[in-house]
């Protein structure tokens, strides 16, 4: 099973935090996980509009579009970071 | 040596802890970020930090090596809250300490420029007008990508 979590504004639009699913067999990449997840509708479709504004990452490192999956990873959704000070 | 936690930090004590014992460091740089009391004109009235755990924890790990590898370091330290803070409350703690002060400044520089790009924290900001997300800085992009194929000194 993947487990995909929402983090901070994504979160908010999203509905969600986190959510178990069973990964599609044409699934075979993040790109094709954003794509299944906005058929899919709901919040996490509208969470992920617009990518220019979400970061991804897969098992708790930074990935990019083309990352590969297998379907037991935890991908995560989330706005650019703003932790540090001024 | 990094840490992920909601309580505060005695920056005095965590030096002296982290220093304990240790007499070749020179030179100990220190930066503390605070929790500012405007936001966009507005006062703010509290800042709330969530994070990744997990990912959190490894991205100040991994930046915590890098430090290591690039300078001649005794000692560093990384304290990053979450949570609710108040205007002045400490948000983060860098800790370097050195033979000289020369890898010390710069190690500290480093760590604070690329953890506000790279660890998974988003503020959220109280004032009167209700919460609001930060947007990222495009000045934070660029001060830690002035860090990237070895440049010797960060900002813009």
């Amino acid at each position: 099973m993947l487990t995909i979590l929402y983090f901070a504004s994504v979160k908010e639009k999203a509905g969600c935090g986190e959510e178990t699913v069973r990964l599609p067999a044409a699934v075979t990449d993040v790109m094709g996980l954003v794509a299944w997840l906005r058929q899919r509708g709901g919040g996490p479709a509208a969470a992920l509009t617009d990518l220019a504004a979400v970061r991804v990452a897969v098992n708790q490192e930074y990935a990019r579009l083309d990352h590969p999956l297998t379907g037991d990873e935890e991908v995560a959704f989330f706005p650019p970071v703003t932790g540090g000070a001024p | 040596m990094i840490r992920v936690q909601r309580e505060t930090f005695d920056v005095g004590a965590e030096i002296a802890s982290l220093c304990a014992g240790d007499t070749a460091a020179g030179g100990v740089c220190v930066f503390l970020g605070r929790v500012r009391e405007f936001a966009h004109g507005a006062a703010l009235q509290a800042m709330t930090l969530e994070h990744y755990p997990g990912m959190t924890e490894r991205q100040l790990e991994a930046l915590d090596a890098e430090a290591q590898r690039r300078w001649l370091l005794e000692k560093t330290l990384i304290i990053h809250r979450y949570g609710r803070l108040l205007p002045g409350e400490a948000i983060v703690l860098v800790v370097t300490a050195a033979a000289h002060r020369e890898a010390a400044f710069d190690a500290c520089r480093f760590l604070i420029d690329c953890l506000k790009t790279t660890a998974p924290f988003w503020k959220a900001e109280e004032t009167a007008a209700g919460s609001r997300w930060v947007d990222a800085r495009a000045a934070d992009d660029a001060a830690a990508l002035s860090w990237q194929d070895g440049a010797a000194a960060g900002g813009s």
